[in-house]
């Protein structure tokens, strides 16, 4: 989608150039402005806290790695871990399912169908937060419909856990896989398997040797970018099990609203900075993937 | 085929009663009282406490927050187009940067912030200003935090309008027909940019009706956060709210699809 427009003529655009850049700058400049207080101060300020703890005695802040070291030990590294697991998991399940789902789609005949679901994905996939837990724990909760009616509790069935955290991040990362996965599947030319089975491969060899090998990068993409997804949320957690699975976040919650050790004040703010890490490394990871699989969308 | 078409429909179909169950089950529980089909559930909602004020605070900032939000990128995003394309990846990572700090974490620095209000501000003109920006009234520093988490979006919205109109020959064509800079602006470009302000204006307004994390943790009680508030007590209404705001949110996304073309929109927050 990069199909550029004619540009107007080489003298024109010089001279608009010349004019435009101060106004360019003026343009721009309250956005960058608004970030940096906006943006740039929480950030500054939970760096700063990250790496600051205040003694108790004399109010004297002071530099120190203590916080940091305090956010990857006994509960709170039981916590990043639990978070890491629950978004591997259920980033992993969606991606699976998504390629399915994506696949059954893109290869449809019918048009209609094919619109319906990149719609419905498109919703879904915004869809997480409050109203997301509520109507699983409507379903499937203690007291849930599906729960009562297939007599589940009796079968050990329990939504508060780490198993039904799964089930419903399913909810948005599986529309969202399948968003993320279409483009590349709908690059996928028929030629490329008329070539493969008119030199004699099979279905299977087929995918095994030319499909996957092109998708790779978009569907480690598409992993990593759900991973992070998962790895942020909050609401849904917090709406849904309250503090009894460990998760990053929740334990960030709960260390912000002032649940903490005596000299541990700033470890919610190591824990952030932890998650900022990983996201970061999400970020990393995920752009030149990204650009590795526009090679063949083009 | 007809192999092929069978393993299909059984995709989609376990696909469907997936994503279809929980929201039938939501409606079932919000309607059964013991087996009795009862409305109750979604009636009293208007006249509970909290409902009004919660769902007005909402609309409030949702409008504060696609104006600044827009007031801000779209002179910004024009002017990339015009001239300005040296800032382009200074923009395109001030947009970014929202992705790499999720909201909890971004929460947890905004906090911090405002609690050096009272620690080391207390005797200058932005502690005023600090306790100005959490009026519970209209906590101005929700405004803030939501433009931040949507300028990606935003970002991504505006772009691709842009992409799709030559700015550069509208604004001299425009110029060259007596029109002020402003008029240029407004008559020649923005009218061509309809679809992206809208499909920009859809997104914000969906993330701040949806929005939990920042206004829960910083003490404020918009929507999403009432609803929560209200479940202990009354499970079926906030099922009841839930399944409604759903449908209003959908519809919005949906209206969005109608009048911006397929929609593509990769959120990265749940």
């Amino acid at each position: 989608m990069t199909a550029t427009l004619p540009r107007a003529g080489a003298v024109p655009v010089a001279s608009v150039k010349r004019r435009g850049r101060a106004p360019g700058l003026l343009a721009v400049l309250p956005l960058l402005v608004f970030t940096a207080i906006a943006f740039g101060l929480p950030a500054l300020a939970m760096l700063n806290g990250a790496f600051t703890v205040k003694d108790q005695a004399t109010g004297a802040a002071s530099y120190t790695a203590q916080n940091m070291t305090a956010s990857l030990q006994g509960p709170y590294l039981i916590a990043l871990l639990g978070s890491v697991k629950l978004s591997a998991v259920s980033a992993g399940i969606a991606t699976v399912l998504g390629l399915l789902l994506a696949q059954a789609v893109v290869t449809s005949r019918f048009r209609a169908l094919r619109e319906a679901v990149l719609t419905a994905s498109g919703v879904l996939a915004n869809f997480g937060g409050v109203p997301l837990a509520f109507a699983f724990v409507a379903t499937l909760g203690n007291s849930g419909v599906l729960t009562q009616h297939l007599g589940l509790k009796d079968k050990g069935w329990d939504l508060y856990g780490f198993s039904g955290l799964t089930l419903v991040y399913l909810y948005f990362l599986i529309p969202l896989m399948v968003l993320t996965i279409t483009p590349a599947l709908e690059g996928l030319r028929v030629q490329w398997r008329e070539a493969a089975q008119n030199n004699g491969a099979s279905q299977a060899q087929y995918w095994r040797h030319v499909a996957l090998p092109v998708l790779t990068p978009s569907l480690l993409g598409g992993f990593v970018l759900l991973f992070g997804s998962a790895f942020a949320a909050y609401a849904t957690a917090a709406a849904m099990v309250g503090s009894s699975v460990p998760l990053v976040t929740l334990q960030i919650a709960d260390a912000l609203s002032g649940n903490v050790l005596v000299g541990q004040e700033n470890v919610a703010l190591a824990l952030s900075l932890d998650m900022v890490l990983v996201a970061g490394l999400v970020m990393a990871v995920y752009l030149p993937l990204q650009r590795r699989s526009a090679r063949w969308l083009a | 085929m007809a192999r092929l078409n069978l393993w299909r429909w059984g995709v989609l179909g376990l696909a469907g009663l997936y994503f279809l169950v929980p929201l039938a089950a939501s409606v079932v529980f919000s309607v059964d009282v013991n087996g009795r089909i009862t409305f109750d559930a979604y009636s009293s909602i208007v006249g509970t406490g909290g409902f009004v004020t919660s769902l007005l605070l909402s609309l409030e900032l949702a409008v504060a927050t696609i104006a600044v939000v827009l007031l801000l990128m779209v002179p910004a995003t024009v002017a990339l187009r015009l001239g300005a394309s040296r800032l382009r990846p200074v923009v395109e990572v001030v947009c970014s940067l929202p992705l790499v700090v999720p909201p909890i974490a971004f929460v947890a620095g905004i906090s911090t912030v405002l609690k050096w209000g009272p620690e080391y501000l207390s005797r200058t003109p932005f502690f005023q200003t600090i306790v100005a920006i959490q009026n519970p009234d209209f906590p101005v520093v929700l405004v803030l935090a939501y433009v931040v988490m949507a300028l990606p979006f935003v970002y991504r919205a505006l772009d691709a309008g842009l992409r799709a109109i030559d700015v550069r020959t509208l604004v001299e064509a425009a110029r060259s027909c007596g029109a002020s800079r402003s008029q240029a602006l407004f008559q020649a470009v923005l009218p061509n940019l309809r679809g992206a302000l809208l499909n920009a204006s859809f997104l914000t307004l969906a993330l701040v009706l949806g929005e939990y994390t920042v206004a829960q943790l910083l003490g404020f009680q918009p929507f999403a956060v009432w609803i929560v508030n209200i479940s202990g007590s009354q499970a079926q209404m906030s099922v009841a709210v839930a399944v409604l705001s759903l449908l209003v949110t959908w519809a919005l996304l949906l209206a969005l699809t109608v009048f911006g073309g397929r929609s593509r929109t990769v959120s990265s927050r749940g």
